[in-house]
């Protein structure tokens, strides 16, 4: 997902008996579905593992405004410009409440971008892909944003109290972000040849990718078995993206578009629909670095943040100088 | 009504629309590459006022205009020539320090001249006018507070700020530079000549400059040519490349 | 110079005559620029009449161990709550 990958540390889940007091009375608030508060006493690796994954969520809404906001200039209309440009930024406020809810847990916003922009801290795979053509805008929106709504939506009931309202509160703003996407697509579907070809196309590059976001299959994964344990995971990436792939085969054939999947197939017996995996030899490489826009995406937050030095280091002198004249005439 | 002078009434309203249009694509720019996403998410919230904005005094524009066309057809069809905007917008974005110093300069303007447009006597322009007005007033007291920190801040952002406004003062004079336009809109009673809102403007900016410990440039020079669009920058070619792109090669989509 | 900005919670009233409540906390170099900041971030679709600004480091808060003591007393006091009342019905909505 946004969060893909994170390691809890631990080899296995432990059983009651090898827990010790204070594990076992945390173990029983999260069972009870008590929220965990910052001052409360919580594992040191549940610590560890939030702060990972919660930076990581954050980094990916960073990072995430990127492809989008390649196309911020290029709008067609001003109400697409518009649209656009406040789900962008809607991206860069859920970073912010996402960083805020991880400073909770004892580390600095500074820490974690440094962690980023050093390639230390990871972000979603799926940013790491280019935005082509203005149908991109749409794909986005409809498939990225709605594998994240498909992860999000259940993370608001996550056991850490500050990550639980700040899911709360991204749910509630980004239920526009999807629909914008989808409706992007409604117009290019129905529009021009130019625009149906624009449109199968970003679903042609998008789609796979949108599979990945996931994340690679973690039903014998013991991170995602303690994760889940503590809750903050709530369900397996299987699980979500099957439920991902449902809901959207039936949206792209309403638009008319085709998914490039020969083995898509609705099963009957389960009631799912077969789909082909993503390759996730791809993925690891992404991963790693090695995606088309990695290098890219890394280097504009780096410039962003080295630029902004001077106006950081500018205004706080600035409010340094005037506290000290206000002590000075008390 | 009947009286007012059409054309110059669309060349009016075309250079409030056009120094929007052009001065929010100029700040949408920002988005995603601020120097603090606090700054980033004010940044969008200023271009996505002046995109409203915009959309209310082109659509006006078109309908003055009487041939059909629509607000985006403004923004998105017409050539350099045709703009009205003052060459400050136009201008490239700079570092923080210009563009922000540069949204000072223009709310300062704006910040004066709105409310007197809220009394036009053009109901149409009163009404934009007002809506725009309180947006207008917070873009100032965000900009401006930011402009003093900065100029008042460390050695290096005061050094910047200085060179951002010696850059930039010499399109400080466009805005109060009227001519026939302005002087029939006075006239009607639509909008008020703006040669006559420097004092308070210099009395405005004096006060917020000074409090950022920046020198105003003496050199009292003026560059001209944007809202009466007899000479662009070179700039404005570029920015209507990257925004007109996508209307000017796929004519009659809709999207 | 490697210092952060300080960083703030937020208070904001809504629109209807509420009391202030916690919604988030944001960086800022100083008060005046944390109002500015939380009217960008915070009310960025009209959710806020009223904002306070508290840098975090001011705000003391009590010990999660104290909760028992601090919060239990509250909860035997029944009759601070309306629905600890029967009125009849025949009196109309109270």
């Amino acid at each position: 997902m946004y969060a893909q990958m994170v390691k809890s540390t631990g080899d296995a889940v432990k059983s009651r008996e090898e827990m010790s007091d204070d594990e076992r009375h945390f173990q029983d608030k999260v069972d009870a579905n008590i929220k965990v508060e910052p001052r409360d006493w919580m594992p040191d690796d549940y610590r560890k593992t939030l702060i990972r994954q919660i930076g990581q969520h954050a980094h990916s809404e960073i990072v995430g405004q990127l492809p989008e906001g390649n196309w911020i200039t290029r709008a067609p209309t001003l109400e697409r410009k518009a649209i656009l440009l406040a789900k962008v930024q809607d991206e860069a406020g859920h970073g912010l409440y996402l960083y805020c809810a991880a400073e909770t847990l004892g580390v600095t916003r500074d820490d974690l971008t440094e962690k980023l922009l050093s390639g230390r801290m990871k972000y979603s795979s799926i940013f790491n892909y280019p935005t082509l053509t203005w149908a991109d805008m749409g794909a986005v929106g409809w498939l990225v944003d709605g594998a994240a709504i498909m992860n999000q939506v259940p993370l608001q009931r996550t056991s850490y109290g500050p990550y639980s309202r700040a899911m709360v509160r991204i749910c509630k703003e980004e239920s526009f972000h999807q629909r914008q996407g989808y409706a992007i697509m409604m117009k290019m579907a129905q529009g021009s040849a130019a625009q149906r070809k624009m449109a199968q196309d970003a679903l042609n590059r998008m789609w796979y990718p949108s599979l990945m976001m996931f994340g690679p299959s973690d039903k014998d994964s013991v991170h995602s078995a303690q994760s889940m344990a503590w809750k903050i995971k709530i369900n397996t990436n299987d699980e979500l993206r099957q439920k991902f792939v449902n809901e959207t085969v039936p949206q792209a054939e309403y638009l008319g578009l085709t998914i490039p999947d020969e083995n898509l197939k609705f099963n009957e017996e389960t009631g799912n629909y077969d789909f082909s995996q993503p390759d996730w030899d791809e993925f690891f490489e992404v991963l790693k670095g090695n995606g088309p826009c990695n290098t890219d995406r890394l280097n504009a937050r780096r410039k962003a943040w080295d630029d902004g030095a001077w106006v950081r280091e500018g205004l706080l002198a600035h409010a340094e100088k005037r506290a000290a004249a206000k002590v000075a005439a008390e | 009504m009947a009286q007012v002078d059409q054309k110059a009434l669309l060349e009016f309203v075309l250079r409030q629309g056009d120094n929007t249009l052009v001065l929010g694509h100029r700040v949408s720019e920002w988005c995603g590459h601020a120097p603090v996403l606090e700054e980033d998410i004010a940044l969008a919230n200023t271009a996505l006022d002046l995109i409203g904005q915009t959309q209310m005094w082109l659509g006006l524009a078109a309908e003055i205009e009487g041939e059909g066309r629509t607000a985006d057809d403004m923004a998105f069809l017409r050539d350099a020539w045709d703009f009205r905007n003052l060459l400050l917008v136009e201008l490239p974005n700079g570092d923080f320090g210009r563009t922000i110093l540069r949204q000072f300069l223009f709310d300062a303007f704006s910040a004066i001249y709105l409310p007197l447009l809220t009394k036009s006597a053009d109901p149409r322009v009163a009404e934009i006018a007002a809506k725009a007005t309180k947006e207008v007033a917070y873009h100032l007291e965000r900009s401006a507070q930011t402009v003093v920190g900065l100029g008042d801040g460390s050695e290096e952002s005061h050094a910047r700020m200085q060179e951002a406004l010696d850059y930039l003062w010499p399109y400080v004079g466009e805005m109060f530079a009227s001519d026939g336009v302005d002087q029939a809109m006075a006239e009607a009673g639509i909008g008020p000549d703006p040669a006559g809102l420097r004092a308070e403007y210099d009395a405005l900016i004096g006060r917020v400059l000074s409090e950022a410990t920046l020198r105003i440039p003496e050199d009292s020079f003026a560059h001209k040519g944007g809202r009466n669009g007899y000479m662009h920058t070179e700039h404005l070619g570029h920015l209507l490349t990257q925004m007109q792109w996508l209307q000017r090669a796929y004519p009659g989509c809709e999207w | 110079m490697k210092k952060e900005w300080p960083l703030w919670e937020v208070f904001i009233r809504g629109q209807h005559g509420l009391n202030h409540r916690h919604v988030g906390s944001l960086h800022a170099p100083d008060a005046e620029t944390a109002i500015l900041n939380a009217r960008d971030v915070y009310t960025r679709r009209n959710e806020g009449l009223s904002i306070w600004v508290v840098e975090a480091r001011h705000i003391s808060a009590s010990a999660p161990g104290d909760k028992g003591p601090l919060f239990e007393p509250s909860e035997s006091k029944v009759y601070r709550h309306p629905t600890f009342y029967d009125i009849p019905k025949d009196v109309g909505h109270m």
